[in-house]
């Protein structure tokens, strides 16, 4: 449902750190503001945005509203084997979601 | 026609210093004395010094916008098969929630850099502590100048 | 017979050579006046946020539900659609009217896919418009002006050039005038629309150029006319002739 766009190196070297890179669209309400009838708009961001290689949790980043919408993240994981990487993100509607890219690691 | 705003003094000196900032591309490291006020902040070093180097966090020194300021950590390593970073906590001096965000390296990896982009509610500091695994800390600030829209849009 | 030959000629001149306000040697993109952050941003295709909105718009693009497909009949918009978004805004004659890139996305849904046009600044018509509009990306605008599109351009023309709202001020004061001058922290850009549709950082999503010409009419006070309105699409149109030979830059990112 939530859409996100990937970036992973097309080749990672075992052993080594390879830079991930994921954008996530979502508009981190903040809950400060008013929409045209003055009325509150709900908070909704992300809470928790996890990355998994391989399926073990490798990277994760506690989200708050002091992150901007449509989220950011550039970070690095070392390569072990060939596989996937998966995320998942859920925000504060309980809504969660993911996505996947595959790494090949020579 | 000449494009001029008028400004309240307090505006005025902020923008000359940003002009003169603006040479910089981001602002150096603060020292330990000068760590803001922040009680989260206080509250999560509970009394423990933090070491201001090695971590590196960097800001524009003027934002293009509050709404998204790209938000840069790096630490230089080495670390395995000493003590690695466990998470990198964010600190905001005036935002309405003061804790951005935490960034938990559940694996250790080298090379640690994050990239991301963060709310500023106005001019401020921020600060980031990093965890070590053995418990060690280290900290490093930036001050960030946040200007409103110079035409507000009601779009 | 001599005289009659130079009438034609300077007639013709007159009507395919209207008279530029910025050389095309002195146009300048907004990206030119904004921060290295912005610049940084929209040139990264993972940080440029605007990408979720063409990926959003391919999904569109291919998607069959109710009827037939943007890509049943131009098959991969790589190819179909490349240079398309450059000559728009244009003199439509279904419609007999100028339809900027976003009406024609509609037309194109209510005359061939039988379905309801998408409203403006909805989710789906930011992702076709910014799918169709970055096929473009790199191309230089291209639009005409000459016959029917002529009354359009010339209103676009009257409306930048008029003074609006309760500062009084008309778009070619600052865009004309004083574009390269700081207003309060900000400098002036030309006031081009090749970025559009853009992610503007204070919209926090993506945004069409009607909506930009919307801002700025709140930003001089003045009563903003709604989306859709035909003197928003007059405007575009001059715009784009004002900004014809720069690249196309679409999904762009501005502050």
């Amino acid at each position: 449902m939530a859409d996100s766009r990937v970036s992973v190196p097309k080749e990672a070297r075992r052993g080594e750190p390879f830079e991930v890179r994921i954008s996530i669209r979502h508009p981190m309400e903040t809950g400060y503001r008013t929409d045209e009838s003055g009325a509150p708009v709900p908070r909704n961001v992300i809470r928790r945005f996890t990355c998994r290689y391989g399926g073990a949790p490798v990277f994760a980043v506690q989200v708050t509203s002091g992150i901007a919408a449509n989220p950011y993240f550039r970070f690095f994981v070392t390569a072990r084997e060939s596989g996937a990487l998966e995320f998942e993100w859920v925000d504060d509607a309980g809504v969660r979601g993911e996505a996947r890219a595959e790494l090949t690691v020579a | 026609m000449r494009a001029t705003a008028r400004l309240v003094p307090g505006r005025r000196r902020i923008l000359r210093a940003a002009a003169a900032m603006l040479a910089l591309r981001a602002l150096p490291a603060i020292a330990a004395p000068e760590l803001p006020d922040i009680p989260l902040l206080s509250q999560f070093l509970a009394g423990r010094a933090a070491r201001w180097e090695r971590l590196r966090l960097t800001l524009p020194v003027l934002a293009d916008n509050g709404l998204a300021v790209p938000l840069k950590l790096a630490m230089a390593g080495p670390f395995a098969p000493g003590p690695t970073v466990r998470a990198i906590r964010l600190f905001s001096e005036k935002n309405p929630v003061p804790g951005m965000a935490v960034f938990e390296f559940l694996e250790a990896v080298e090379r640690i850099e994050i990239d991301t982009r963060v709310r500023l509610a106005g001019s401020q500091k921020v600060v980031a502590v990093a965890e070590m695994s053995d418990g060690a800390l280290y900290a490093a600030a930036a001050e960030v100048i946040v200007t409103i829209a110079a035409c507000l849009d009601g779009s | 017979m001599a005289l009659l030959a130079l009438g034609a000629a300077l007639a013709a001149l007159g009507a395919a050579t209207q008279e530029r306000s910025l050389p095309l040697g002195a146009l300048r993109s907004g990206i030119e006046f904004a921060g290295e952050d912005v610049r940084t941003m929209q040139a990264d295709d993972i940080a440029n946020p605007g990408f979720l909105w063409v990926e959003r718009g391919e999904a569109l693009w291919r998607d069959d539900q109710g009827g037939a497909s943007c890509a049943s009949c131009h098959g991969e918009a790589a190819g179909s659609m490349r240079g398309v978004a450059a000559r728009y805004p244009a003199y439509d004659s279904a419609a007999g009217a100028v339809l900027d890139l976003e009406a024609r996305i509609n037309a194109c849904r209510a005359n061939h896919q039988q379905a309801q046009p998408f409203p403006r600044e909805s989710e789906e018509l930011l992702a076709l418009t910014a799918y169709v509009a970055t096929q473009s990306r790199g191309l230089p605008i291209a639009v005409r002006i000459d016959g029917p599109a002529r009354a359009s351009f010339e209103r676009g023309r009257a409306l930048y050039t008029t003074r609006h709202g309760q500062m009084n001020l008309s778009c070619a004061q600052c865009h004309e005038q004083n574009w390269g001058r700081r207003l309060y922290a900000e400098t002036l850009s030309q006031g081009h629309g090749n970025a559009f549709p853009a992610y503007r950082l204070e919209w926090q999503r993506l945004g069409s150029l009607q909506r930009r010409i919307r801002a700025c009419f709140f930003g001089v006070r003045a009563e903003m006319p709604p989306s859709g309105a035909p003197e928003l699409t007059d405007l575009e149109l001059y715009l784009a002739w004002r900004a014809r030979g720069l690249p196309i830059e679409a999904p762009g990112v501005r502050r």
